[in-house]
């Protein structure tokens, strides 16, 4: 039986707790491995975004469960990690993300319903890709990794990276799961950054599952140690601090632009929610485990700091709650309005020119496609 | 016994595990969660972890060290999650698993199977409604199966296991909740296609998520007077070429439909060996209907997107016409 799976050991057997800034009491402590200003720091504009974004999660949710969207892959608990990491990035920063990142793409500008638009299935896509430097979601675990590390060549090939010149040094951040660390795809990518010194910093979100699979069934190590094996500079840090993720990836991103080569950023977090909506958490994790782990919101403690060090005013909370529910208004409204995409649609776009016999299926393919009402036609 | 595809899969799987000590199951959430679709719901339980295996994920690592496990004697059932996720692992499947029986002389046999739920109608986001079946049946060394009915599932998953050589089992999700009798008496041979319906008209030829199609199109043609046969294939790799032959001969007339694109699919194969072999007795050209060659649609579009029945009535016509 020497191979039998166990089940998971604690994260915090696996190493030293991760680096921390703001501590889940509110405290702002230093750590010397990622030194960070916090005068440089909007922390009212942090714990904005953090709400906002919880908020369109929740919103989204309650949209799945009314049947707008056919699924949703909450973010509850990762709040810290995303907008932590998407404040460190310029503008010009190139994003691959998973499925997961609503609050990186909040944070890159992108209009919050173009973000339901894959889970409602009116779309493959869903918005410019080009536009906010945020690329398409992706489904396929693991792939977006090796997408980084080609973008990451193109910069090197531009003279885009180690110039020298601030205004023109550009990383590209990658978005991966602990499971993702499984794929060999995902390996390839460390690979290939590794050895050609590339600008990319790999952001692995460490919440402790992929659906039922606890971490310890992909790694017996934590995720920043691997780093080591490849070559470059892993870092574990709470992500649950938002401090400590925005720390970390700001540092890792200069690295990056001014020819320092990849990091791989462990930010230890937790999937409060079921993995998406389709999912019963209930058959495989405990609700203990859940329960400690909701008792380290990341947004509790930010909230915890600013109101101790006196911050903000009540009238930040209060603006705060009438642009929640502003934004859920919003959401509710454009989910709905979101047009069911033209039947032509699956055809265009598929080839730059549309090749001869494709259209020849189109003609065919509108023949049958009910125009005008219908009631209770044959299929 | 009246149950669901999933079920009668569960129960098949039970049976395997109980049958032979050396099979063993594989899978991302196999065993926890049961799969997300519940396959093998309680397996683990009763076979424990070493038989009923939650993977790393890692589609390229599962079908690989399933290899190495059909080389030391057992008989692994690995399980994709979704369809658009089998592609990691089609290097392993493509160039080893269907390969190494035949470069090692026979000395290597590799009893593998590769569940995979596939295909579309069920409202799910990308890479979760594809249908590679020919991208498996194109290659040599592999078996490649479907099936359409609680009983065939019931019984087919045990075959599969059984089988020496290495069977990508495809599993129609959108009918895992579509209830069937099972007989436990009643197995068919794995490769055998089968006449779901007979007719002397035209034969719809289908397998797997379209064989409902087929027969639904089969009964609103009966209204307008029209006697449609329905063949499921059942296994498309090999094909039963003889009981579609025979079909054939009665009816005159051939429709193959499948979700897969137009453009190189199965239903091409069909056609070609049909017009070869059956030239004379055939009154009308092979008709296909098919999915298109673009990418499968959101799911706002699947179901106009999707071969359906009033596509289905419209070939039958085109083939009745001539
Ligand atoms: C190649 C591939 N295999 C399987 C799946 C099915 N799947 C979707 S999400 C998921 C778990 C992902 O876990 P992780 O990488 O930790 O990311 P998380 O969802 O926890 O953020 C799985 C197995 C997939 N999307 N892609």
């Amino acid at each position: 039986m020497a191979h039998a799976v166990q089940d998971p050991p604690s994260e915090t057997s696996l190493a030293d707790p991760p680096i921390q800034l703001l501590d889940p009491a509110g405290n702002l402590g230093t750590d010397c491995r990622l030194p960070l200003d916090p005068a440089t720091v909007d922390l009212p504009a942090l714990y904005r975004d953090m709400t906002l974004v919880r908020r369109l999660d929740t919103e989204a949710i309650a949209l799945q469960r009314q049947g707008e969207l056919g699924l949703w892959p909450s973010l509850r608990g990762q709040e810290a990690a995303q907008v932590g990491a998407a404040y460190a990035l310029y503008d010009r920063d190139m994003v691959f993300p998973t499925y997961r990142e609503h609050g990186v793409a909040w944070c890159r500008g992108l209009d919050p319903v173009s973000l339901l638009g894959l889970f409602r299935g009116t779309t493959l896509g869903g918005w410019d890709p080009y536009e906010h430097h945020f690329n398409l979601y992706t489904l396929v675990i693991g792939a977006q990794t090796l997408h980084a590390v080609g973008y990451a060549m193109g910069l090197y090939r531009d003279g885009s990276t180690g110039s020298g010149d601030p205004e023109r040094d550009t990383a590209v951040l990658a978005f991966l799961g602990d499971g993702a660390l499984s794929e060999g795809e995902t390996n390839e990518a460390f690979i290939w950054a590794a050895a050609q010194n590339l600008p990319v910093v790999f952001f692995c979100q460490n919440n402790q599952w992929a659906i039922s699979a606890p971490y310890s069934v992909q790694s017996r190590i934590p995720a920043a140690q691997r780093a080591a094996g490849y070559g470059f500079p892993g870092i574990r840090v709470d992500g649950n601090d938002v401090l400590a993720c925005l720390a970390a990836t700001r540092q890792a991103l200069d690295r990056a632009r001014t020819g320092g080569g990849p990091t791989l950023i462990e930010a230890v977090t937790y999937r409060v929610n079921a993995h998406t909506t389709a999912d019963d958490a209930t058959r495989y994790r405990a609700a203990e485990e859940t329960e400690d782990w909701t008792a380290r919101d990341p947004l509790e403690r930010l909230r915890a700091h600013l109101q101790s060090t006196g911050a903000v005013t009540d009238e930040y909370f209060t603006d705060l709650e009438a642009r929640e529910r502003d934004l859920a208004e919003q959401l509710r409204a454009d989910c709905r309005a979101l047009a069911d995409p033209d039947a032509s649609s699956p055809f265009e776009h598929t080839y730059a020119r549309m090749p001869a016999d494709l259209r020849q299926q189109l003609r065919q393919h509108m023949e049958f496609v009910p125009t005008g009402p219908q009631d209770g036609e044959r299929t | 016994m009246t149950v669901s595809m999933v079920k009668a899969l569960n129960d098949g799987l039970r049976q395997a595990l109980s049958d032979d000590p050396h099979v063993l199951l594989m899978g991302e959430d196999i065993g926890r969660l049961g799969g997300v679709f519940r396959v093998t719901d309680g397996l683990r339980k009763e076979f424990g972890d070493l038989r009923v295996v939650d993977t790393p994920l890692g589609e390229a690592g599962i079908v690989g060290a399933a290899i190495g496990l059909a080389m030391r004697g057992y008989r692994p059932v690995c399980e994709i999650q979704f369809d658009g996720f089998v592609y990691p692992a089609v290097n392993q499947i493509i160039t080893q698993l269907a390969k190494l029986r035949h470069r090692s002389a026979g000395r290597i046999s590799l009893p593998v199977v590769i569940r995979i739920p596939y295909g579309g109608g069920i409202g799910s986001i990308e890479h979760h409604s594809e249908s590679p079946e020919t991208y498996f049946a194109h290659t040599a060394g592999l078996k490649v199966v479907t099936c359409a009915t609680p009983n065939d599932a019931f019984h087919m998953i045990r075959q599969a296991v059984a089988e020496d050589d290495p069977v990508v089992f495809l599993e129609p999700k959108r009918h895992y909740w579509t209830k069937g009798e099972v007989d436990p008496a009643s197995a068919l041979p794995l490769e055998q296609a089968v006449v779901r319906r007979a007719g002397t008209d035209v034969t719809l030829i289908a397998y797997g998520p379209t064989v409902p199609v087929a027969l639904e199109a089969a009964d609103v043609a009966a209204e307008e007077g029209r006697s449609v046969e329905v063949v499921d294939l059942r296994s498309l790799s090999p094909w039963d070429v003889t009981t579609v032959r025979a079909s054939v001969h009665r009816t005159g007339r051939a429709v193959v439909v499948h979700e897969a694109a137009f453009s190189h699919g199965f239903g091409a194969e069909v056609a070609a060996r049909l017009q070869d072999e059956e030239f004379h007795f055939l009154e009308a050209p092979v008709v296909r209907v098919t999915g298109y060659d673009t990418p499968y649609p959101p799911s706002r579009l699947e179901s106009d997107w999707l071969p359906g029945v009033d596509r289905v009535l419209n070939a039958i016509d085109r083939s009745l016409s001539y």
